[in-house]
């Protein structure tokens, strides 16, 4: 049983399907690339899988013991974030609140978590300073290390590179496969074909065509050639 | 500083005080949220719903009128967060329609079945809080004091979740938090504040209470929690020192504070500025 399973999916807003049939599975220790042209619904699909949108028709199942929530989410900078006054650290310990349920406070186990998180991340000197002080990929890293408190299953990723220089971007792709490596499952929109040809173990790609396969099978078919070809 | 010893042997300046503190400290935590979530706008709007009710509630005759000022500002504010999410009328255009049609039709209303000879009067202390803070009685200042006291007590067992909310409502809600609850608990406990800011300040200043402290402590300081506290501290101090000045001077109550805040807030850009 895959971790998560798309059976013929539409998705898009007020029941207007923007990308229908959709169909692939994410199994546990995947690292899924989506692709494709803009506004051909990626965010979309990455909003459906997150439960933020219901889908227009079809399904999404979970399996293999994840639970929807149990989904980490790096989404793109919010304009409210640009000037949020939080440290790294209080924004790191959110990362925590699904699992409080009603307790109102962080206990013992939640702190020391997100202390390992941000030791992980490499921004546990930034612990104190000002989230919106700080350059795009340290920023990026706190959003990760706060996934890491919400899940160690899958981490959903949307655009994590967008807007940062290519050292930056090297050495956050090789975080994120570093992460992979360990175990856990990474679903990545992306613009970047080349990283997303070089990481991904899977790849789907969306658009007039879908594709569903294996990063290797992605090059070879009809729908990556043009896609390529364009780049 | 004699004068205020004087006036302090009085009841209803005592009472004042204890009211004036009580809400300045509830009305300005919430104000990070609503600054940065580009809500600031509601707690003006909501005041003047607050106006609408409570030119009902005169006209009625109620003897209390928080009865039916309370659930009718609670209920547009319930409406006016809906709305902020995905409708027809954006948010902003939302609040300007709701708040000046309550506010016109407020002032119809008690034009139309006047209760007293000075309209212009009355309609100017709802507006300014000039006098109000001096005149509540017992029960009122009992009142407000159990609803801040309330107020405070949820914002902080809710913290960390209000602060989860504000920053990323996306993530908080894929990670399970039930972000629609939360909305609506701010919802309601903004609508309490400006009903209870109403009695201070009167329903034009009220956003001055709400974003100013937040605004200020925001110059000062980078975390969350020292950004809250702050501004909760400053609020206070202010309101304390604009009810000080308007006693001893006989300037209206409302207005200094909020004036006391505004040249806080001088300060504080001042100070972030050059430092």
């Amino acid at each position: 049983m895959a971790y998560i399973e798309a059976k013929e999916l539409s998705v898009g807003y007020d029941g207007i399907a923007v990308e229908k049939n959709i169909d692939f599975s994410i199994k546990k220790g995947d690292y899924l690339c989506i692709v494709g042209e803009n506004g051909s619904g990626k965010t979309t699909l990455m909003k459906t899988l997150l439960g933020l949108t219901e889908p227009v028709s079809g399904q999404v199942l979970f399996g293999d013991g994840l639970a929807r929530n149990e989904i980490g989410y790096l989404p793109q900078q919010t304009e409210v974030q640009r000037d949020f006054p939080a440290t790294v650290k209080e924004i790191v310990l959110s990362g925590c609140e699904a699992t409080c349920g009603m307790r109102p406070f962080y206990n013992k186990e939640e702190k020391a978590l997100a202390e390992a998180n941000m030791k992980k991340m490499g921004i546990s000197d930034l612990a104190l300073r000002s989230y919106k002080d700080l350059s795009g990929g340290q920023q990026q890293r706190v959003l990760l290390a706060r996934a890491l408190c919400a899940t160690g299953k899958v981490l959903l990723l949307d655009e994590p590179v967008a807007g940062l220089d290519p050292k930056v971007t090297s050495s956050l792709y090789t975080l994120i496969s570093d992460l992979n490596k360990e175990g856990i499952t990474i679903i990545m929109v992306s613009h970047d074909i080349d990283a997303a040809i070089k990481y991904a173990s899977h790849i789907l790609h969306i658009g007039e065509e879908v594709f569903f396969g294996t990063a290797d099978e992605y090059l070879h078919s009809k729908a990556g050639k043009a896609f390529m070809a364009q780049k | 500083m004699n004068d205020f010893v004087m006036y302090l042997s009085y009841p209803f300046v005592r009472y004042a005080i204890i009211v004036g503190i009580l809400i300045s400290l509830c009305s300005s935590l919430l104000g990070v949220t609503l600054v940065l979530k580009r809500f600031s706008f509601i707690g003006d709007g909501l005041s003047h719903v607050a106006f609408g009710a409570m030119a009902i509630a005169t006209v009625i005759n109620l003897t209390n009128e928080m009865i039916l000022i309370l659930p009718v500002t609670i209920i547009s504010a319930i409406l006016l967060l809906r709305t902020g999410q995905n409708t027809k009328i954006k948010g902003d255009a939302a609040i300007a329609m709701i708040s000046v049609g309550a506010m016109a039709f407020g002032y119809l209303i008690m034009n139309i079945f006047p209760t007293s000879s000075n309209l212009t009067g009355d309609v100017c202390s709802t507006l300014f809080g000039s006098a109000s803070i001096l005149t509540l009685t017992k029960g009122e200042v009992l009142l407000c004091a159990i609803l801040s006291i309330l107020v405070t007590a949820i914002f902080i067992l809710f913290y960390n979740k209000i602060f989860a909310v504000t920053f990323d409502e996306n993530f908080a809600k894929a990670t399970g938090v039930n972000t629609g609850f939360y909305n609506l608990l701010m919802a309601v406990i903004i609508a309490v504040i400006i009903v209870l800011a109403m009695n201070l300040v009167g329903s034009l200043l009220i956003s001055a209470l709400v974003i100013f402290p937040a605004l200020s402590a925001m110059r000062l300081f980078n975390s969350f929690k020292s950004v809250t506290v702050f501004s909760a501290i400053l609020s206070v101090i202010c309101a304390f020192v604009g009810m000080y000045i308007s006693t001893v001077t006989g300037t209206p109550v409302g207005s200094t504070i909020v004036a006391t805040d505004a040249v806080a807030f001088l300060i504080c850009y001042l100070i972030g500025r050059f430092r």
